[in-house]
């Protein structure tokens, strides 16, 4: 194999496992690290860069870092890293001062964003402080879009989930309320914008035509527009018995609202057995905490009415072939069955859906009816349009929608100074010796092997007494204490220079988990074979040296399972290893602009 | 040294010997030497020895003396026996616990200090007894211990850390012990262990006295241009003459060792040694030609290194005494001591 080339800034990124699953490139084990100092602050404003929403996203991401932290693959439960992003949102001081400064003068670019969700949010966020006139057009009486109509409250509190808007709201957005845009032609006619970002979501839910469904609409719901008017208060009470359709994470929050209005008895139906369900695990174990029932291999079939009124649905009961893998090979219908439901509510999908856009504005949509965007611009086929968040390629979740504002704004700023939308920053990596003394380094590089901590919760009794107690109390201080050191430091990378290794073997032989090897070079998949532990995933790049002075070896590193302690390096005699901190920095709209500033021609 | 301990945690797909343990298992406490000594790479070699021969942790004594070297024991094997001894006296202890107990794996750790200075007589004496034990020197040309000062093995000519050069002959532990009759004399190199593991383990099942000298450079005090014993000078004039794989008992010996040039040793457990020819002149079972083809390469500066002699047919300490075939703790009291009846008999024989 060549010589791993680590001045890729993909390569010490792809090393934390985290930051590198985050669509937002949160850094996170920094992060960790101020929250076990203490400096809850620092830590709120390291993740606000990235993700903008910490006090929202530490209670409701959907955690594609966790899945990927690598203390999982250790010892099978990965760091609670989300938990720990609350506790620095929950326990932060104020932050106003902090914020980006607002500059007075304008640049006398006006931009429209249509919802005010986290996409069109995460774009003011990012051009407001550039000088940009941000316009945004809400058709409901309060921002959030989905974050406050469709997550309840007992999950996301409104406080938390106001605050953090107004902290973008606050940087002097125009954000007009019960504004809904009924047409594309008319806001591009008469705007007067510079740009137009389409933040507005996936707000049609998907709906089931069976028998019945008509005559049975007063008690069939869609889930979305259901949880949009509980959220909203139109809709207080639901009937003793409620059939939720779909296990996805809408009906999670389904099931668990129609418990919080009265529901007695709640049933999650599920067409496949429980390896297909969509919702996250965790959301699933705290639904089947409040005593939800989820019923698999169940598909419905129609709707059942007594004297024009819904008294159940039938359901074909399922049996499925799986093959090894676990992929379905065969399905059969066994049997049906009938439950008795006073309420249905429908969760089994949501679209992104553009009736106000007229088809022949310029703007290109596929055979699906989907806009065509550019997946790293953001840009649509009309340049000055520009789509973010679900409305750009259908349902994902906030963390998505916030990255791809980030990746809007951007695009938004550089049409708007009239440079080359597709001309971008590259990102960087910056790496820093974290060497402190002979046996010092200035991080906590001892494995700790204490496990998860779980979340406490507000008892079962107490928290159906009102529809907005928030069920996650958030870990104690104990539990923080013991959860941040848990993190495997991962962004402290193992940094070799190959011309002063003298190949004595002592880093090899303290290596905890294996996963150094000096020995002949080879092709990859025979190497991976042959190391002092096998290198089995194979989504993790070896890192291979250059050939070492004495021998002519090479030093390989299989980054899967290296806990980051650091004694490599402390038994290095001579400092070929060290242990250096990697700071990603993933452009922002702010970065583009100090770079576009610094090509203009100077005045005298 | 360390200041944290090695984490416990380990990779999750470690391969399990016969007793259920990983190489784990076979660790110690953490070295206290510095970074980068030869021994450290010594000590995980056994551990990897050990593990890889199944040893009950419980049926392993460690021996030392005094030294750097003399620390490692108990960098292994933490479950084991351990004895660390007066300097240069492991040979009495490892000879007084083998009488005793003939039933355990007996390994000492010791250095050039420890065995060809103050230890000599009882080095040489050991190997005359043909001791039931491995002896590992872990050689590095200078007392460590004592800021680096030539020791017993240091090469004619080879420079101090601090340039004075040295102008006494060295005293090979190879050469010396053929001289002696040992019937298991090895030479290795702390940076290769694909030689040193299968070297240990063949040692440890070899029913005699075995010695392994393990060239361990001195990364501290013997590890700078100038030096015949640093890791740089060793790599380049290191010549492995002879290459030993162990198999155990119950492993087949499988085609392509049979078809090149190896020769397979049957040692006294049904295990047996296969050596592998790297140096066509060499005879590994001809005392004097290796004893002279050693010597030769040694005066052209180059380490001759494997497997260098090996006679599976001597007669060991206990077959030459005659001594019980059980260890001593597993015979009845009435067999063990006489009683007075019978120790006036024996000392009416001397009357």
């Amino acid at each position: 194999m060549e010589p791993t080339d680590t001045a890729h800034p993909d390569y010490y990124h792809r090393v934390v496992d985290c930051q590198w699953a985050c669509p937002a490139h949160t850094d996170v084990p920094e992060y960790i690290r101020l929250i076990a100092q203490g400096r809850f602050t620092d830590a709120y404003m390291v993740n606000r860069e990235s993700n903008v929403f910490p006090g929202i996203l530490g209670r409701v991401c959907d955690r594609p870092c966790e899945p990927a932290c690598r203390r999982g693959r250790i010892e099978q439960k990965p760091v609670a890293i989300c938990r720990l992003k609350r506790v620095a949102a929950d326990h932060r001081d104020d932050v106003t001062k902090l914020l980006p400064k607002i500059p007075k003068l304008k640049n006398g670019k006006r931009i429209a964003c249509i919802g005010a969700g986290c996409a069109s949010l995460t774009v003011a966020n990012d051009l407001m402080p550039l000088g940009y006139e941000v316009i945004i057009f809400e058709q409901y009486g309060e921002p959030g879009g989905l974050m406050r109509t469709n997550i309840p409250s007992f999950r996301l509190p409104q406080t938390v989930l106001s605050e953090e808007i107004g902290m973008i709201t606050g940087m002097g957005v125009d954000l007009r309320l019960n504004s809904p845009i009924r047409s594309m032609r008319e806001l591009l006619g008469k705007g007067g914008f510079d740009a137009v970002f389409v933040g507005s979501g996936a707000p049609k839910g998907k709906e089931l035509k069976l028998p019945g469904r008509e005559a049975a609409a007063a008690n069939v719901h869609i889930g979305i527009a259901w949880l949009e008017s509980v959220a909203f208060g139109h809709i207080e009470k639901i009937g003793k018995r409620v059939l939720i359709i779909g296990v996805g994470n809408t009906a999670m929050d389904c099931c668990r609202t129609s418990l919080r209005l009265g529901a007695e008895s709640v049933k999650v139906m599920a067409r496949k057995p429980r390896g297909f369900f969509k919702a996250s695990v965790w959301e699933l174990e705290d639904a089947e905490e409040e005593s939800v029932a989820i019923i698999i291999n169940r598909s419905p079939k129609a709707f059942v009415l007594e004297n024009g009124k819904l008294t159940g649905m039938l359901f074909d009961k399922m049996e499925y072939d799986l093959d090894a893998s676990g992929q379905i090979t065969a399905e059969r219908i066994t049997d049906e069955e009938f439950l008795p439901a006073d309420d249905v509510i429908l969760a089994i999908g949501q679209e992104n859906a553009f009736p106000w856009v007229e088809r022949d504005l310029g703007i290109s949509f596929d055979k699906w009816d989907v806009p065509v965007i550019d997946k790293t611009t953001f840009q649509s086929t009309r340049p000055e349009v520009f789509f973010g968040g679900d409305a750009a390629f259908g349902p994902k979740n906030i963390i998505w929608a916030v990255e791809h504002g980030h990746q809007a704004a951007i695009s938004i700023h550089r049409h708007a100074q009239g440079e080359a939308v597709s001309a971008r920053l590259p990102p960087t990596i910056n790496l820093q010796s974290r060497k402190m003394g002979m046996h010092e380094w200035s991080y906590s590089n001892d494995y700790t092997p204490v496990e998860r901590r779980l979340m406490p919760h507000v008892s079962i009794k107490e928290r159906f007494k009102k529809l907005n107690i928030e069920v996650e109390l958030g870990f104690t201080a104990e539990q923080v204490e013991q959860e941040v050191q848990r993190c495997l430091n991962c962004d402290v990378q193992t940094v070799f220079v190959a011309k002063l290794c003298i190949e004595c073997d002592a880093c090899i032989d303290i290596c905890p988990v294996d996963c150094l090897t000096i020995t002949h070079n080879g092709t990859e998949s025979e190497l991976r074979a042959r190391l002092k532990a096998p290198a089995k995933n194979l989504a993790q790049p070896l890192y291979v040296s250059a050939a070492l002075p004495q021998t002519a070896r090479v030093m390989v590193k299989d980054e899967d399972l290296c806990v980051h302690c650091g004694l490599c390096a402390e038994r290095c005699p001579t400092a070929a290893w060290d242990m250096q901190k990697s700071t990603l920095h993933w452009p922002l709209a702010t970065d583009e602009a100090r770079l576009i500033e610094a090509q203009k021609p100077k005045i005298a | 040294m360390t200041f944290i301990a090695k984490p416990k945690v380990a990779h999750p797909s470690l391969p399990k010997n016969a007793l259920g343990f990983t190489r784990r298992d076979y660790e110690g406490a953490l070295s206290t030497l510095c970074a980068g000594c030869g021994h450290d790479s010594i000590t995980a070699a056994i551990v990897e020895a050990s593990w890889g021969l199944g040893i009950e942790p419980q049926n392993m004594v460690k021996l030392s003396g005094i030294g750097c070297s003399s620390k490692t024991t108990a960098y292994f094997v933490s479950g084991g026996h351990g004895f660390n001894s007066v300097h240069g006296r492991m040979p009495s202890i490892a000879m007084g616990a083998n009488a005793a107990n003939r039933a355990l794996s007996y390994i000492g750790v010791s250095g050039d200090g420890d065995t060809l200075s103050i230890g000599l007589g009882q080095f040489c004496h050991a190997i005359r007894r043909n001791l039931n034990m491995l002896y590992i020197i872990e050689n590095n040309g200078v007392y460590g211990l004592t800021k680096g000062q030539f020791s017993a093995s240091a090469d004619l000519g080879t420079k101090a850390k601090k340039g004075e050069t040295n102008f006494q002959p060295p005293i090979d532990a190879v050469l010396l012990a053929l001289t002696l009759g040992a019937s298991f004399v090895a030479r290795s190199f702390s940076g290769d262990k694909e030689q040193l593991v299968p070297l240990i383990q063949a040692g440890l099942k070899h029913q005699g006295f075995a010695l392994i000298d393990v060239l361990s450079p001195c990364v501290t005090f013997n590890d700078h241009e100038g030096s015949t014993k640093s890791y740089a000078y060793t790599r380049e004039h290191y010549e492995p003459a002879v290459h030993a794989d162990f198999v155990p008992p119950e492993r087949e010996i499988s085609v392509d060792y049979q078809a090149g040039e190896t020769v397979p040793v049957v040692m006294h457990d049904g295990s047996r040694i296969l050596l592998r020819k790297l140096d066509a002149a060499y005879d590994s079972t001809n005392r004097s030609t290796a004893a002279a083809h050693i010597q030769e390469r040694m005066k052209a500066g180059e380490y001759l290194t494997g497997l260098l002699f090996i006679e599976e047919s001597q007669r060991d300490f206990h077959d030459i005494n005659g001594t019980p075939d059980a260890p001593l703790n597993s015979l009845p009291f009435e067999t063990l001591s006489p009683g007075s009846q019978g120790l006036e008999k024996v000392l009416s024989r001397y009357r």
